[in-house]
């Protein structure tokens, strides 16, 4: 953080609502341990953005070393061994540490009380502890690369993962402890839901990033204890040897599939549903017109929560699952497409007429329709099971994947990043390099991640070290798109970091949203509001209009009575 | 943190009523037991699918499972899930003697219950009735007479995976041949019998029904138990002097998973008891403090909530693994 004591004085423009310099959340209290042991959901927020985005880098350079590596046929940088585990390690990383984290826990944690007129979460030394457990369960992370690595990949299938000589149980342990991570975060998000909302705030006036995190929470909470115990399965199995995964003693490796996708087909959600919280946002805010089906979006999320507990079958349709479940999950796999649908044609709507601003969020907005919409619909080639047998184990899984991960989840979070940074930091940072960032990694995601779909449908196993010389081409181009996706996430970090230096102090609605976070000052107080925050509607946006010596939006009414 | 309005002390800052507080806890700790029992949901369905694939060995292994002990330490339980729920009664009333006391009744049943769960741990490591990888049984009929002649036998068949002291998991044995050998040590005993022959004589001074005292002080009891189908009490597995296996009754191939599956359920059941007596340990504190009244109990509600959950799951652990037919 930069002090803003030291360069008070030289600012020339502090709008009104701005209280960096004065008394805000970030210097209410000093030192290290005001941070380490803070029960504030802000400081805990930005703790956690600080921690993923760590786990990003790590993740995103293992993604590097995977594609140069496949530039070309043959060992390009080191073994197969090593290419394994650094497929491994960007999976485990980007799912575990980075992605599922991600929006609940770093932005979430941040926005969610503010966005109810709350003082804090629920339980904050739960929320205090869902931290540090994160950090525990990073910690082992790191362990198991210290001891070996690992080259199960991200699934950690069995009977692989169960004989394989890698450094297996850390990680997994890691991923146990995570798991109870993300259980606390759930659970005080739902608890928060439901008891804190101010009394005149019911469901249906809460904005739709409400509904979206509460949908999500419900699967953190339902899901995740499935993979806990799968978990503790695949451990008891390397270390004592119990069986129930071992065919070799009538268990069953198949089982361990199930198990693992009953929690993380459920997880893509986890990913996905906060993201599309997001998107419902930064599109009615920034086309200034109030979101379009309010209510269906709002079912949708929960539709989704509900759906995406029934379809993990859809992963096992070539693991000789019988026939007739083969076609009872492919079903209901296209059955999720509807909520997903229905979401995406709202946002088209609320876009239609609108009087649309292209800032930095709004371009990763944008793209997160358009990529989540090809990430979306290629799932449904997958969900068919005749396609799905010809595409399973083939880049045309890791292009859907990153398309509705990357494209729609990890953009989604620099949306929401770009949009609430304002709030967290008390800075603007600059549209131009803002710009450029959606730009650069929407160009580069596709170059990356488009030109799979041909590899995998051409018949490009996932997963592979070495590949045949008619592949080449196709590599290539992924791989140089993968460097202009890194470029961009250089310049987005460039233009956050910043702006922290020598950002414009930002006034406490630089964007005119509605929902409560723009009724307090940029940052927030300590306690998050001064006095009973006042929620209507938080899409009727015509309270607030555009004041230039502001440079941000003000209440009419607050203007009148001055 | 400042308590500027006039807050009682145990209310936190961000709630503006004692009922909010009151309710918000209440469902968190809902939504936490709903996860217990998912993940409790998950082993039983791995129970179900092993079971659904193999009900044999179930119905053979069970039985080397107390039925006795395990009935006791449901009603040992169940009493506990009483006085827990007496003490919620106690405090909510602001009887604060008596609430202590119904604490200290309910950790007197936790400890009881992991009294008895340690006899009967104790008792199946002694047998070598253990997870799949340890799994190694001794034949309890013959062990008497047997004893030597096992030992050298094993040292014959096995070499040096029988040498490394107590190292269940170690030893490599697959296949009901092999385990239902003589070659199998037995636990502690076969290590002294490796160090100096001490045969079949001990038998006899022993008391009934006792095959060995071990140095520890525990007994190596004869079982009772039979294998369906299999000639009287007193001898489970019997084995040829040759070291092959002679079934007396059928036991299936794969029997050793079921003590993985028994392991795993109870221990991570007991592992949950360990942590109830941990909080209402930290209740006890609080409560010889007074900190409990009609107005605040919220934390003994909600502990109160847990060890229902707790005994609840042995209540099916119970029937599941004890009482198959
Ligand atoms: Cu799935």
């Amino acid at each position: 953080m930069s002090t803003p004591e030291t360069k008070r004085g030289g600012l020339p423009h502090q709008p009104p609502g701005n209280t960096l310099g004065k008394e805000n959340y970030l210097n209410a209290s000093r030192g290290f341990l005001s941070w380490a042991l803070t029960l504030d959901h802000k400081r805990i927020g930005l703790m956690y953005l600080v921690s993923i985005l760590t786990a990003f880098l790590g993740g995103g350079l293992a993604a590097l070393y995977v594609r140069t590596e496949l530039i070309a046929p043959g060992q390009t940088l080191g073994d197969a061994d090593m290419y394994n585990q650094a497929f491994t390690l960007h999976g485990a990383i980007m799912v575990f540490l980075f992605i599922i984290p991600g929006i609940p826990a770093a932005l979430g944690n941040f926005v969610l009380p503010l966005l109810l007129g709350a003082k804090d979460v629920a339980f904050p030394r739960l929320n205090l502890a869902s931290y540090w457990l994160w950090v525990c369960g990073a910690i082992f992370a790191v362990i198991s690369l210290a001891t070996g690595g690992v080259d199960t990949g991200w699934t950690f299938y069995t009977p692989y993962s169960s004989s394989t000589t890698t450094s297996v149980i850390p990680i997994v342990t890691g991923v146990f402890i995570l798991g109870f991570s993300s259980i606390f975060t759930g659970l005080n998000f739902i608890v928060t839901t439901h008891k804190l909302r101010p009394k005149n705030m019911g469901w249906f006036n809460m904005p739709l990033v409400m509904w979206a995190l509460y949908s999500t929470a419900i699967i953190q909470v339902l899901a995740t204890p499935v993979l806990a115990i799968t978990l503790l399965l695949l451990i008891a199995e390397r270390a004592m040897g119990i069986g129930i995964f071992d065919p070799a003693l009538g268990g069953d490796a198949v089982l361990f599939q199930h198990f693992f996708w009953f929690y993380s087909h459920p997880a893509v959600y986890i990913m996905i549903l906060p993201a599309m919280g997001i998107i419902s946002e930064l599109i009615a805010v920034f086309s200034r017109k109030h979101i379009f089906g309010y209510t269906f979006i709002a079912y949708s999320s929960v539709a989704i929560a509900i759906f995406g507990f029934i379809v993990w079958g859809h992963h096992m349709f070539t693991s000789g699952q019988s026939d007739l479940l083969n076609m009872i999950f492919a079903a209901l796999t296209f059955s999720v497409s509807i909520p997903s649908a229905i979401k995406i044609w709202n946002w088209l709507a609320t876009l239609y007429k609108g009087s649309i601003s292209w800032d930095t969020p709004m371009l990763y907005a944008l793209s997160f329709i358009i990529l989540f919409t090809i990430g979306g619909l290629t799932g449904l080639f997958l969900g068919m099971l005749a396609v799905d047998v010809f595409l399973h184990d083939t880049y045309f899984v890791v292009a859907h994947f990153h398309y509705v991960m990357f494209g729609g989840t990890v953009i989604a979070f620099l949306g929401g990043l770009f949009y609430w940074w304002p709030k967290m930091t008390g800075r603007m940072y600059s549209e131009t390099s803002g710009r450029l960032s959606a730009a650069l990694i929407f160009i580069g995601f596709n170059l990356t991640f488009f030109i799979q779909f041909i590899l995998g449908s051409q018949g490009m196993p996932r997963r592979y070290f070495d590949y045949l010389p008619r592949y080449e081409f196709y590599h290539q181009v992924s791989t140089i798109g993968a460097y202009i996706t890194a470029l961009g996430f250089m310049v987005a970090a460039y233009s956050l970091a910043m702006s922290l230096v020598r950002g414009k102090l930002a006034p406490a609605n630089p964007w005119g949203g509605n929902s409560l976070e723009w009724h307090t000052t940029s940052p927030p107080p300590l306690h998050n509001f001064e006095g009973e925050p006042r929620s209507d509607d938080p899409y009727d946006y015509g309270d607030w209009k555009w004041d230039d010596s502001v440079e941000g939006f003000v209440r009419k009414d607050a203007e009148a009575t001055a | 943190m400042s308590h500027d309005h006039d807050h009682p002390s145990y209310l936190q800052h961000h709630f503006d009523t004692p009922e909010q507080q009151f309710t918000s806890s209440k469902l968190g700790m809902w939504l936490f037991l709903a996860t217990e029992v998912l993940m409790f949901g998950g082993l039983f369905c791995a129970y179900s699918v092993y079971r659904g694939n193999h009900p044999e060995i179930f119905m053979y292994a069970h039985q080397f499972l107390d039925t006795k002990l395990g009935a006791i330490n449901t009603v040992v339980l169940l009493c506990s899930s009483l006085t827990m729920a007496w003490a919620v009664r106690a405090a909510q009333l602001g009887q604060k003697r008596l609430l202590p006391f119904m604490l200290i009744l309910t950790l007197a049943g936790a400890f009881g219950f992991m009294g008895i769960k340690y006899i009967e741990y104790s008792s199946k490591f002694d047998h070598g009735l253990l997870w799949a990888r340890a799994y190694e049984p001794h034949e309890e009929g013959h062990h008497g007479d047997d004893h030597g002649d096992g030992h050298e036998a094993g040292a014959a068949d096995h070499g040096a995976a029988h040498d490394g002291g107590d190292d269940h998991g170690d030893a490599d044995h697959n296949g009901a041949a092999d385990h239902n050998g003589a070659s199998d040590h037995n636990g502690d005993a076969a290590h002294e019998a490796a160090a100096g022959d001490h045969g079949g004589e001990q038998a006899e001074a022993l008391p009934d029904g006792v095959l060995e005292i071990l140095p520890s002080g525990l007994k190596v009891e004869k079982s009772t138990i039979a294998p369906p189908g299999s000639a009287p009490s007193g001898t489970v597995l019997t084995v040829s002097d040759d070291g092959h296996g002679e079934h007396h009754g059928p036991e299936p191939e794969k029997t050793k998973v079921f003590f993985s599956i028994y392991f795993l359920m109870t221990g991570l059941h007991g592992i949950h008891v360990l942590g109830g007596i941990v909080v209402i340990f930290w209740l006890l504190f609080k409560s010889l403090g007074g900190a409990f009244g009609p107005e605040y109990y919220t934390p003994v509600d909600l502990v109160g909530l847990y060890w229902h959950l707790v005994d609840l799951i042995w209540i099916f652990l119970f029937p599941l693994l004890y009482l198959i037919h």
